[in-house]
């Protein structure tokens, strides 16, 4: 149990780039501790520098080492780099294994790199709530790029490397007959795509999946309806390159051997610079501010109506209900009434 | 009475390969409702302590079987003492002889627990260590 | 004769050319590869056990005979005879056609009773305790104590930094030197551990995989000073990489490369090393990870035939190198289930050399392997236990036919063993040869309705499992996704929760607890081997040419780089020019990258 440290001065080494008080700042945020709102007040003037990569994919695609390899990446070019590994809890134990780190053991020691691996803990509205906040916390530390790896299954974990401002689809050749990316309804969120394990049989039938999706404009248009980006197919997306659209690429890598990444990062360094260009990061974070107000709120109300529909006060409405001395809907407005005060 | 979740780091340090049983504890927590962090095996002190702290986790639970644990296991309390996690309850499993587990609970290990412990044992451990922090 | 309808339930694909047919040609009268006279349409089994008696043992015994004229039980006029088959036991009834498919006779297809027509009634089963510890001179007296115990073969313990490539002196090998097994860096270690052994006549086995043709080096050069020439050697080098990523965890390189070191070193073996086992594909430790007895069986086979193929795909003619192949298995204590998987293992093997892989002759398609208790089974309450437990699973590994033996000690829970406990568990063995009677015939338990079943069964599951495996890709695909891994512990957590829910009982643990415990005395490892190893390093080094050192590493390093290109020459080269193993396992680190670990839960 970690001794009490008051919070101004956990806010003030956090931002200094105390790598303790960020990981404490974190568990605040993650357990929803009482101090999470003033820690996240008082950093958010200092965020809004780092580059958030979201990179989601089905199981056994090598995300993490994908990840990891671009960290290595990053760091040979002097990066820094902030890991967000969320991983499922047990909905039997609420507990949950992590085990990301396994394959990002190379990094260990480089103060450069900071990795946390994250439980989905209460689920959507909580999960959206803490990996935002994490995210702040680790661009306020002064990282300049945060990779948020989540399952893409799952709607929580969809939304959360959806609200990036690069999201990296990974794909691997061999887990079906069809390209899970569309099974899983990934394809609309994708800025990249990367085919990793692409020296294994069956990647480049992955590729030519994925590039015919996105020429036949179906997931093109959604993808581009989904960003609310000008451009209407993926024909036009290559038309409107030039005109300074992003036309999405799908890259081959082989994490393992780091074949690939190269190309994966100058990808995102490129999507970043169109970003720039276009306004598009602007509106990313418009979005991604959204979206946090919007579960803020919504964790707000759900505290509230939680507390609010306390069973004792249920029982008493219900008895009154059975009674008829009291309908449903005066009892329903009752209970708002209750909440909003 | 810690009432956010426990997180707990399960490592093996040293060059030791054979991680059955920290696999196997790895889940027996999780199936307890803890937030286990698996490191994976070929872990040096430094390694451990800088997971230990990025992880912020209340627990960190050591595997040895090699013999290496009088090198390895006090340098692993040293390292979290000195970068600001001197309350974080540190556990080791294996095959560690009586006298060495004496010598490494004054290093600073909370607790030393030989093969044929239960996992339902370690896990009550940790809950009372917990609810008592 | 009611035989089991186990046996029926498949055909497996992975056999390759469907069995029955194979056999139902047998049974017809063609001729048999493996030399010995067909069996002529199923007629008399008495008539065939006849023939095999004349063709196929009586010339063993003419060149090696046995150990006694005469066997009988403790009743001086029970005379036995090497074999027993449903001819004695049922003679209105017994089916030749069917006995023949399914066990055949021992020494020959589908050595489903052994790989010797009389097994231990000619030479008993090789006892050999796996040793070594702190320094190359303490571990070489413990061998000399060993053999004068009556221990005929050695078997060679490294510790983790030897195991792992790093030098005595290496940052990551400080607290770890000399701890669970020998520290060898160099060619002096390995001439002071193998001091006096005639390495001519004594058999030695190193378990050694990542580094395993550089120490295999070390004995070729050592050898080499004794005036034995490598022709001359017997041994076995342990060299299976795939088991190392699944459940042991001393690799160095990634896959790839590390196939490419053990194919290089079975094509020198092949050449120049024709009596030693290249490889020792392990069960053991897939088994101490927490697999199932079928589990144990289906990945160490389905290891076995990734590194048939690889060396098949590098042009090796399978006839070649398949009789250097040796297998390594663990005994556990349902001793029953302990005796089926030995036998499933070995007519799996044999029907997949056979008919998959078109293996023509007969020694390669015999699965030769080596036994060790199980560690795992050992409990540190009530020791004394211990001694019970390896007494059952040694016997399991006998009546399973097995050519080499390791019996644990009763104080391996907790240490390393000491001399008297070794002393207990290599008697234990020569208990079980000497005064049980159970080497007197062969395969005592064949035809057990119980055990004819099972063998079976553990056969048909472990198919299932190849297939599985053929799917993904082979055994190292199936290990890249970690599915393998998968399997193992999710019986390795069951059978966590089966103890500890006393489902399973372990006595002494779960059941009959307390009694006396500890302290016993315990073997204590000298921490100072390791200041001595690095000073004798430092020492090494100053003494050593060190421009030839150099350019030794540098060829490595290139050849390494160099598809296919020979490196056990440069290996040999290498040692007898003092560079270390450390040094020689960082040039290839340089050329072939480290492996990382990609798979969890």
């Amino acid at each position: 149990m970690p001794k009490p440290v008051p919070t101004q001065q956990l806010i003030d080494s956090l931002l200094r780039g105390d790598r303790l008080a960020l990981a404490r700042a974190i568990s605040c945020v993650e357990d929803d501790a009482k101090d999470a709102a003033e820690i996240v007040r008082a950093v958010f003037a200092h965020t809004g520098k780092a580059h958030f990569i979201g990179i989601t994919g089905a199981p056994g695609t090598g995300k993490s080492t994908l990840v990891s390899a671009l960290v290595e990446s990053y760091r040979a070019s002097g990066v820094t780099v902030g890991v967000l590994a969320v991983d499922p809890t047990s909905p039997f134990s609420g507990g949950a294994l992590l085990g990301d780190r396994v394959r990002m053991t190379s990094h260990s020691g480089d103060a450069g790199v900071f990795i946390r691996s994250m439980a989905t803990r209460r689920g959507a509205g909580g999960l959206a709530k803490a990996s935002a906040e994490a995210m702040l916390l680790l661009d306020a530390a002064g990282f300049d790029c945060v990779l948020v790896e989540t399952v893409g299954a799952g709607q929580a974990e969809i939304e959360i490397a959806s609200v990036a401002d690069t999201v990296v689809v990974v794909e691997a050749p061999g887990l079906g007959d069809e390209v899970q990316a569309i099974k899983a309804g990934l394809l609309e969120i994708a800025d990249i795509f990367a085919v990793n394990k692409a020296d294994r049989a069956g990647a480049a039938r992955t590729v030519a999946a994925l590039e015919m999706m996105l020429e036949t404009g179906g997931a093109a248009a959604q993808s581009i309806m989904h960003h609310g980006q000008r451009m209407e197919t993926g024909a036009a997306a290559s038309e409107s390159d030039a005109e300074g659209g992003w036309s999405i690429p799908v890259l081959e890598t082989v994490a393992v051997s780091g074949g690939g990444v190269a190309q994966l990062r100058d990808a995102l360094e490129r999507h970043s610079a169109w970003l720039d260009e276009s306004g598009g990061r602007a509106e990313r974070e418009g979005r991604r501010l959204d979206h946090m107000l919007q579960t803020l709120v919504q964790a707000e109300v759900l505290a509230r109506l939680e507390r609010g529909l306390a069973p004792a006060l249920r029982g008493e409405l219900v008895e009154l209900m059975q009674r008829r001395q009291i309908d449903p809907y005066s009892a329903a407005a009752d209970v708002i009434r209750k909440l909003s005060r | 009475m810690k009432q956010s979740q426990i997180r707990v780091l399960i490592a093996k340090p040293g060059l030791d390969g054979h991680d059955r049983g920290a696999k196997v504890i790895a889940r027996a927590l999780r199936d307890a409702g803890f937030e286990v962090i698996y490191t994976g095996i070929r872990q040096t002190p430094q390694m451990i302590a800088a997971a230990a702290l990025q992880e912020d986790v209340d627990v960190v639970g050591l595997s040895i079987l090699s013999g290496a644990h009088m090198t390895l296991c006090p340098k692993v309390v040293e390292l979290l003492h000195a970068q600001g996690q001197e309350d974080v309850l540190v556990l080791l499993g294996g095959i560690i002889p009586d006298e060495d587990a004496a010598r490494l609970k004054a290093a600073g290990v909370h607790a030393v627990f030989g093969p044929g412990t239960t996992s339902a044992e370690i896990i009550s451990y940790i809950r009372t260590a917990m609810a008592g922090a | 004769m009611p035989w089991p309808d186990g046996w029926k339930c498949k055909t497996f694909r992975i056999l390759g050319t469907p069995t029955e047919c194979i056999e139902m040609d047998e049974l017809n009268g063609k001729p048999q590869a493996d030399g010995s006279q067909s069996h002529t349409n199923p007629g008399k089994l008495s008539t065939l056990k006849q023939a095999w008696r004349q063709n196929t043992l009586a010339p063993v015994i003419s060149r090696f005979p046995e150990r006694k004229a005469k066997f009988t039980t403790s009743s001086p006029s029970i005379v036995i005879q090497p074999l027993y088959t449903p001819a004695d036991a049922y003679p209105e009834s017994a089916n030749a056609g069917e006995y023949l498919r399914k066990l055949g006779f021992p020494g020959e297809f589908p050595y489903t009773r052994g790989v010797q027509p009389n097994m231990y009634r000619g030479r008993l089963w090789t006892m050999r305790q796996y040793a070594g510890f702190g320094s190359a001179a303490e571990s070489n007296r413990r061998y000399h104590y060993l053999i004068q115990q009556g221990q005929t073969g050695l078997s060679v313990a490294f510790d983790l930094p030897t195991q792992i490539g790093y030098d005595a002196d290496h940052e990551l090998a400080q607290g770890e030197v000399g701890k669970v097994g020998v520290s060898i860096s160099s060619l002096q270690d390995m001439r002071t551990l193998l001091h006096d052994i005639p390495l001519d006549k004594v058999s030695v086995s190193m378990t050694i995989n990542a580094p395993a043709a550089i120490l295999l080096a070390m004995v070729i050069a050592v050898a080499r000073e004794q005036g034995v020439p490598p022709e001359k050697l017997r041994g076995t080098v342990q060299n299976d990489i795939l088991k190392e990523y699944i459940a042991r965890g001393t690799y160095i390189f990634p896959p790839a490369p590390s196939m490419r070191l053990m194919t290089d070193l079975f094509l020198y073996c092949a050449r120049h090393l024709p009596r030693w086992n290249t490889i020792s594909v392990s069960g053991y430790h897939i088994r101490e990870a927490g697999s199932s007895a079928v589990q144990e069986v289906a990945f160490t086979i389905a290891n076995a035939v990734e590194y048939v193929q690889q060396a098949i795909d590098v042009g090796l003619d399978v006839d070649h190198f398949a009789s250097q192949i040796s297998f390594f298995f663990n005994a556990h204590n349902d001793f029953l289930e302990e005796v089926a998987k030995f036998r499933a293992a070995r007519r799996l093997w044999a029907k997949l050399m056979r008919q998959r892989f078109g293996a023509t002759d007969p020694k390669s398609w015999r699965l030769r392997f080596h036994t060790q208790t199980g560690g795992s089974t050992l409990t540190t309450q009530q020791p004394d236990n211990n001694i019970v437990r390896v007494t059952v699973q040694a016997l399991a590994a006998i009546l399973g036919g097995t050519q080499s033996l390791h019996t644990n000690s009763k104080d391996e829970a907790l240490a390393l063993p000491t001399e008297r406990a070794v002393e207990i568990a290599l008697r234990t063995q020569q208990i079980l040869a000497g005064e049980s009677g159970v080497g007197d015939v062969v395969d005592p338990l064949g035809g057990s309705y119980y055990i004819e079943w099972l063998t079976d069964e553990i056969e048909c599951r472990a198919c299932d499992y190849l297939e599985r495996i053929d799917k993904i890709g082979g055994a190292m695909q199936a290990v890249a996704d970690g599915f393998i891994q998968r399997e193992i512990q999710e019986s390795a957590y069951a059978s966590l929760r089966a103890i500890e829910s006393g489902d399973q009982t372990v006595v002494g643990v779960n059941s009959y607890q307390g009694g006396a415990t500890l302290p016993e005395e315990t073997l204590q490892v000298d921490e100072g081997v390791q200041n001595e190893q690095i000073a004798a390093l430092a020492a090494l080094r100053a003494n050593r040419d060190q421009s030839k050192a150099s350019a030794i590493l540098r060829r490595i390093e290139d050849a390494a780089r160099t598809p296919s290109a020979p490196l056990m020459p440069l290996f040999v080269e290498a040692v007898e020019s003092n560079v270390t193993t450390g040094e020689i396992c960082d040039a290839l680190r340089a050329a072939f990258g480290e492996y990382q670990p990609s798979s969890w839960v």
